[in-house]
Formats: C-alpha cells, sequence, structure tokens
C-alpha cells in the first residue's frame, strides 16, 4: 500500500478548502433568512477574476482581492434584484448561477496556457515541525489557515456579539426584527456582500492554487456541494468544518484507493461508521433519549448497509465498483441531508420581507 | 414544395437573420464543429479548434466557419448538431465519441449535409468516421515513461472507459515494460474528459503514492501544473503539445494533427467529391504527431524514443506485436502476431501485468 496517510490528511484540508470557503459565506447568508443558489455563479466569476488580476500583477494576494470583489459585486446583483424588487429568492439564485457561468466564460476568453502566480506555502514555524500533526496541519498556504480562521470568527461573532445577535434575528423573525428597529434589508445586503465575497475567495483557491489555471466550468459544482453542506452543517459553523472536510476526505480518498488499487481501507472506513451507528443506536436506546426518530432511522440504514456489504465481501465480491467510490461524496451528502431534521433552519429562510405588513 | 421542407427552410432562413448572417452566397461552403469542452482547454477541443482555424486560413473567405463549445455527450448534442444543421451547414464535424449516436441520428434527418464523427465507428452514407492511432504515440511515450522512472511507479490518469482509453494504457504499459521490467502502472479513472480540479487532484494522488512520471488521457494541463510544483515529475502533453511546460515537467507529447484531414475533406465537399470514409491514420500518414523531446531526457533515451517513432512511423512496428498476454494470464498474441483493427477498436481488457479492473 502506498497511501501516506500524512501526505492523504493535508490533501484532504486542500482539497476541502474551496467548498470550506464558500459554504461560510453561504452559511452567514442563510443565517440572515436569505437563501442565495447562486453560490456557483459567484465561485466562478471569483475563479476567473482571482486569475486574471492575480496572474496580470503577478500577486497572490491582488488575485484573491480581486476575486473576493468580483463575488462579492455578483452578489449585490442578486441582493437587489431580491432585497428591494422583491424577487423570488430561488429563481434569482439560479438565474445568478447562470449569468455567473456565462459571465466568466465571456471574461475567460484569452486566459489561457499562461503561467499562474504562486502561492507559497506558510509553514508556522515550530509547529509545522512536530511528528506528523505538523505537516498535516501547519505546512499550507494562507488561504487554508485563514479559511479556518473565517470559521471561527464567523462563529465568535454570530454567537457571541450583538451583531451576530441582530443578524440571526432577522434570518429568524424579520418582522418582528423590523418591529424592533432593526434594518432588515441592510442587514441581509451585508450578509449576501460577505457571502459572495466567501465564494469569490473560494473560486480563486481553485484558479490560483489548486488547480491552476483557467479553465471555463473549472469549479465543476462545488458551489452546488457548498451549499449542501451548509444544511449538512445545520447551519452551525464548527459543524460546517467537520463537513467540508468529510466531503474533501471521501473524494480524495477515492482517487488515492484507485491509484492504489486496494480498497481494503474502503472495508476500514465501513466498518468504522457501522460501529458509530450501532453505537449511537444503543446508546439512543438504552438512555431512551427523547425523539430523534431520523437519526435511528439513519443508523439503522446504515448499519444495513454495512452488513449487506460484508456479506457481499465474504461471498467473493472482491471490490465495489469504481464509480460507486466516485458517487460516495454525493450519496454521503445527500444521506446526509436526509437523516438530519432541518429543524434548526433559520425560520425566515427564503421568505421574502417587505416593511409594509 | 413540402410543407415540412418549406417549414424547414423556414427556420434556417429565421436562423440566418437572428444570427446576422446575410444570405448564403452559394460559392461558400459552411463549415460546421461541434466541441466537447470549451476551445481554451489547453488540449482536445483546443487543438480541435486549432486545426479547424489553420483549415478555414487555408481556404479563407471561401468558407463560412461556425462552432459550438462545450456541448454535452448525450441529449443536448443531438439539439446543438440539428441546429448547425438547420442553419445551413454543408459539412459537420462532431468531435468526441460520445456525439456517435446524435450524429448518426441527425445525419438520417439531413441526407444533403455531410457529417464527420470523431473517435467513433458508426457509418452512414453522408457519415465518415475519423480517429487517430494514438496508441503508437503512446507506445512512445511508454518507453520515454519507463526509461525515466526513478521509482519505477508511472501513473495514469485515465478519462472515460471506451476501447481508445484502454488501448492507450496497455501501449504504454507495454513498452514502459519492455525498456524496464520493474514498472508498475498506477491508474486513476476520472469519467470525463475534462475536470481540471479532478485531474489536479489525480496526480497529486499520484505523486503522493510515489509516481515520478503521470501520463494523462484527459483534455488539461492541470497534471503538468501539479508536477511542475511537485519539481521532479515527469509528464507529456496531451493532444496538444503544451510546450509551455517544457522542458520539465513535459518531457515530450502526443500532438493530433487534425489540419491537413480537415482540408482534405472540405475540400471534397466542395469538389463534390465527398463519400463516407473511414480513417484511422498514426504517426506515419501524420495525423499523430510526436512532440519534442525535450532536454530533461538523456540523449540516448531520446534516441531510442526517435528510433521507435520512425519504426511505426514506417510500418516496420506494430505497437501491438506478439507474444502478448491478457491480464488473466490467457494468450492474446503469439509470438510474433500483430494484432487486427478490428479487435484493437473493441479492445476491452488489460493485458498481463497491469493490476486493477477496468470500469464497466
Amino acid at each position: 500500500m502506498d497511501i501516506n496517510p500524512i501526505l492523504l490528511l493535508a490533501a484532504v484540508m486542500v482539497a476541502s478548502t474551496p467548498v470550506l470557503l464558500a459554504a461560510i459565506g453561504e452559511l452567514v447568508v442563510e443565517r440572515s433568512g436569505v437563501l442565495n443558489l447562486g453560490v456557483e455563479g459567484m465561485m466562478i466569476t471569483g475563479a476567473v477574476f482571482g486569475y486574471i488580476i492575480g496572474h496580470g500583477s503577478g500577486s497572490a494576494i491582488g488575485g484573491f482581492a480581486a476575486a473576493a470583489l468580483a463575488g462579492a459585486c455578483l452578489s449585490l446583483i442578486f441582493g437587489f434584484l431580491t432585497q428591494f424588487l422583491l424577487t423570488n429568492q430561488t429563481a434569482t439564485g439560479l438565474g445568478l448561477t447562470l449569468f455567473g457561468l456565462g459571465l466568466s466564460s465571456l471574461v475567460g476568453q484569452g486566459a489561457t496556457a499562461t503561467y499562474p502566480v504562486t502561492v507559497p506555502r506558510l509553514p508556522i514555524p515550530l509547529l509545522s515541525d512536530i511528528p506528523a500533526i505538523g505537516p498535516i496541519l501547519f505546512n499550507h498556504d494562507a488561504v487554508v489557515y485563514l479559511s479556518i480562521l473565517l470559521i471561527v470568527l464567523v462563529w465568535f461573532v454570530m454567537f457571541r456579539s450583538r451583531a451576530g445577535l441582530i443578524l440571526r434575528a432577522v434570518g429568524e423573525n424579520h418582522d418582528a426584527a423590523h418591529a424592533l428597529g432593526y434594518p432588515v434589508r441592510l442587514v441581509r445586503m451585508a450578509a449576501i456582500f460577505f457571502g459572495g465575497g466567501c465564494a469569490g475567495l473560494a473560486g480563486a483557491y481553485i484558479s490560483l492554487v489548486r488547480v491552476p489555471q483557467w479553465t471555463d466550468g473549472i469549479t465543476a459544482g462545488a458551489g452546488w456541494i457548498a451549499l449542501a453542506i451548509v444544511v449538512f452543517a445545520s447551519w452551525k459553523p464548527f459543524r460546517l468544518l467537520i463537513g467540508a472536510y468529510l466531503f474533501g476526505g471521501v473524494t480524495v480518498l477515492q482517487l488515492n484507493l484507485q491509484a492504489d488499487g486496494t480498497l481494503a481501507l474502503l472495508d476500514i472506513a465501513i466498518g468504522l461508521l457501522a460501529a458509530a451507528a450501532a453505537v449511537v443506536w444503543l446508546t439512543r436506546s438504552i438512555t431512551k433519549k427523547a425523539a430523534a426518530p431520523m437519526d435511528n432511522l439513519l443508523s439503522v440504514i446504515i448499519l444495513v448497509l454495512s452488513v449487506v456489504y460484508g456479506l457481499l465481501r465474504l461471498a467473493g465480491m472482491q471490490t465495489i465498483p469504481i464509480e460507486y467510490l466516485s458517487m460516495l461524496p454525493y450519496l454521503a451528502t445527500i444521506a446526509v441531508l436526509v437523516g438530519l431534521r432541518a429543524s434548526n433552519a433559520p425560520a425566515s429562510l427564503g421568505k421574502t420581507f417587505h416593511a409594509s405588513t | 414544395m413540402k410543407r415540412r421542407t418549406l417549414l424547414a427552410t423556414g427556420a434556417s432562413a429565421a436562423i440566418a437573420t437572428a444570427l446576422g448572417v446575410p444570405a448564403r452566397a452559394q460559392d461558400k461552403t459552411k463549415v460546421g464543429f461541434i466541441y466537447v469542452g470549451p476551445i481554451n482547454d489547453g488540449g482536445w477541443t483546443q487543438h480541435h479548434h486549432h486545426s479547424a482555424m489553420e483549415m478555414v486560413e487555408h481556404f479563407g473567405d471561401a468558407v463560412d466557419f461556425v462552432y459550438q463549445e462545450s456541448v454535452p455527450e448525450g441529449p443536448d448534442a443531438e439539439r446543438a448538431i440539428t441546429q448547425m444543421a438547420l442553419g445551413g451547414a454543408d459539412i459537420i464535424f462532431t468531435t468526441s465519441f460520445g456525439y456517435m449516436d446524435p450524429t448518426i441520428n441527425v445525419a438520417a434527418k439531413f441526407p444533403d449535409v455531410k457529417f464527420e464523427h470523431a473517435t467513433g465507428y458508426k457509418m452512414a452514407d453522408n457519415v465518415s468516421v475519423y480517429s487517430a492511432r494514438f496508441y503508437e504515440g503512446r507506445a512512445v511515450q511508454g518507453t520515454l515513461a519507463g526509461r525515466m522512472t526513478q521509482s519505477n511507479k508511472i501513473g495514469y490518469i485515465a478519462s472515460v472507459p471506451i476501447p481508445e482509453v484502454v488501448r492507450g494504457i496497455n501501449s504504454a504499459y507495454i513498452h514502459a515494460k519492455k525498456v524496464n521490467p520493474d514498472v508498475e502502472f498506477k491508474i486513476i479513472w476520472i469519467f470525463e474528459w475534462l475536470n481540471p480540479a479532478k485531474e489536479a487532484d489525480a496526480a497529486k494522488a499520484l505523486i503522493e503514492q510515489g509516481c515520478d512520471v503521470i501520463l494523462q488521457h484527459t483534455d488539461s494541463t492541470a497534471p503538468q501544473q501539479a508536477a511542475k510544483d511537485a519539481g521532479n515529475v515527469y509528464t507529456f502533453g496531451q493532444a496538444a503539445d503544451m510546450a509551455e511546460f517544457a522542458p520539465m515537467p513535459r518531457i515530450s507529447s502526443i500532438i493530433d494533427e487534425w489540419a491537413p484531414y480537415y482540408i482534405d475533406r472540405v475540400q471534397a465537399v466542395m469538389d463534390g467529391t465527398w463519400t463516407s470514409t473511414n480513417t484511422w491514420d498514426g504517426i506515419g500518414p501524420g495525423m499523430v504527431g510526436i512532440g519534442e523531446i525535450s532536454s530533461a531526457v538523456p540523449d540516448d533515451v531520446k534516441a531510442e524514443a526517435e528510433a521507435l517513432r520512425d519504426a511505426i512511423a514506417s510500418g516496420e512496428y506494430h505497437p501491438f506485436t506478439g507474444p502478448i498476454n491478457k491480464q488473466d494470464g490467457s494468450v492474446w498474441l503469439a509470438e510474433g502476431e500483430v494484432a487486427d483493427d478490428g479487435t484493437l477498436a473493441g479492445l476491452n481488457f488489460y493485458v498481463e501485468g497491469i493490476e486493477g479492473d477496468i470500469p464497466s
């Protein structure tokens, strides 16, 4: 087996960063009660502007700044339409994605086959020398650290500051927030602007670090994954971190397993998952802790599937088809979406606000 | 005039007007291209487009050139091809394997339009197929890969599991093994022709697992970029020369030389001599080019690779010459036996020594 777990985990952090950045922005937007489905469009706009400006100026910082600005400006179109012209958020968000894809394709026409700027690694002194943990956690480029910092920052502002309280109030009940005198539309515009900026950064991370180059459609659906992960995390920043890394982990793991030609790790992963499900199920039924039928259901489904998988392996099936591995990230997202109670969603999410009532 | 014809004519006129194209002068030949990726993908599509532009340059004002990029292989393709035919195209090139059935379907509805499908095998009176013997180029790459690897681990980023791709893997493996019996292939399928992010991740996974040579059958330059960052990994240009990554990490390339074919076929339409043909040309006739072997390669290895290239070009050597066994150990080609085109066209197994299964 040639898989090096240290390198694998470090790769997971890099592969997860774009989704993480886009998702944390969308989390803030949704917490303010707005559903912006335009993440993919804003991301790819960030990707193309980040690439062009970053390459043109020779500065990675310039590229990322331009990408954040481009994503944020694009999001203002969505904000203006939904908050001031009261258009339907779902339709407008989808429109924004289509617009962003077209715009980026147009802008990126000449940007081909040139050397991108390099984003230097930023090993953290001392910490990066710790065996195993050092290379995994502390030997990355600045944006990876920034993405984690953003999670902490969003958590702090949202749950430990007055501004966060207002943001959540607006998201839970915009009429009440309005009656209390909070500027609902202003708060939401600010959240949308922030979300656009994060999505732009996420796109630039793909075109400046992860790939790095510009091609049409380079974000390849990452924006949609980001949207799903926000729900997976039930709108909580630290769960978002876990969700994004799980997703990135599955993606990178399946490529590594293919290259290695051994799927033994998959057996281990499925075994662990089954064990975790069994533990959750047992403790729930022993302590008779209140409700959560979906959690129980999910545990049972995972257990049954694991047993079936185990039996098939025993029956001599050597490996599972690689296509299923490619599906895994998406299946995991769906399973999680199904399994989670969405009761935690901001109560005003997706509803149009008008001050006249 | 039949009503249906009238409608079709009306539609084509409407489209022409909408596009701001003046009524087509009779002496101009309208040539259409359908591309699977964007024309700036750096690989397959960009090179088709590049060749198409050479064709346009060759004919100048005599042709009217239209193209549609990033057309997905599926129902959308049929719509795009139909639209191009309705738009008055005289000849339409559909440049991806997945356009095969859509091309055949549309061709049945437009008997007067000529169709050229790249890399397929279904033909009709007005549908030609053309492809290149890329496996010849991959034999040269395999030789270089086997000689250049230090770790004896060679990575292969495979795209869609069709015979074309399997041929490439087999050819590269056979020739790497020939010059270096210790080599081992690590293959990652990504199930897409072009997905730079996935290609980059795949390349990184291969590098992290110890591969120091990476071959690819995907269209972007993302693997080259990943190899460049790693520093000591060799790659090859795919479809286009990708010379911007030379001399390191790109040490050679397979180049698709479509332009002469395009010029030929459009000329045939102009002359009225176009007939349905099946073209499968390799290094010899110039449809497959081997890009400059870079200075990172030692002289003797370079000479060896060039000798192989020339032997293939002259027809003296065929990359699939026995003895070659199938993966399960059964005999495929006996000593001295050469694979026939029919078998190669439908190749769906790995040769002996390659680990893993071909996804179905």
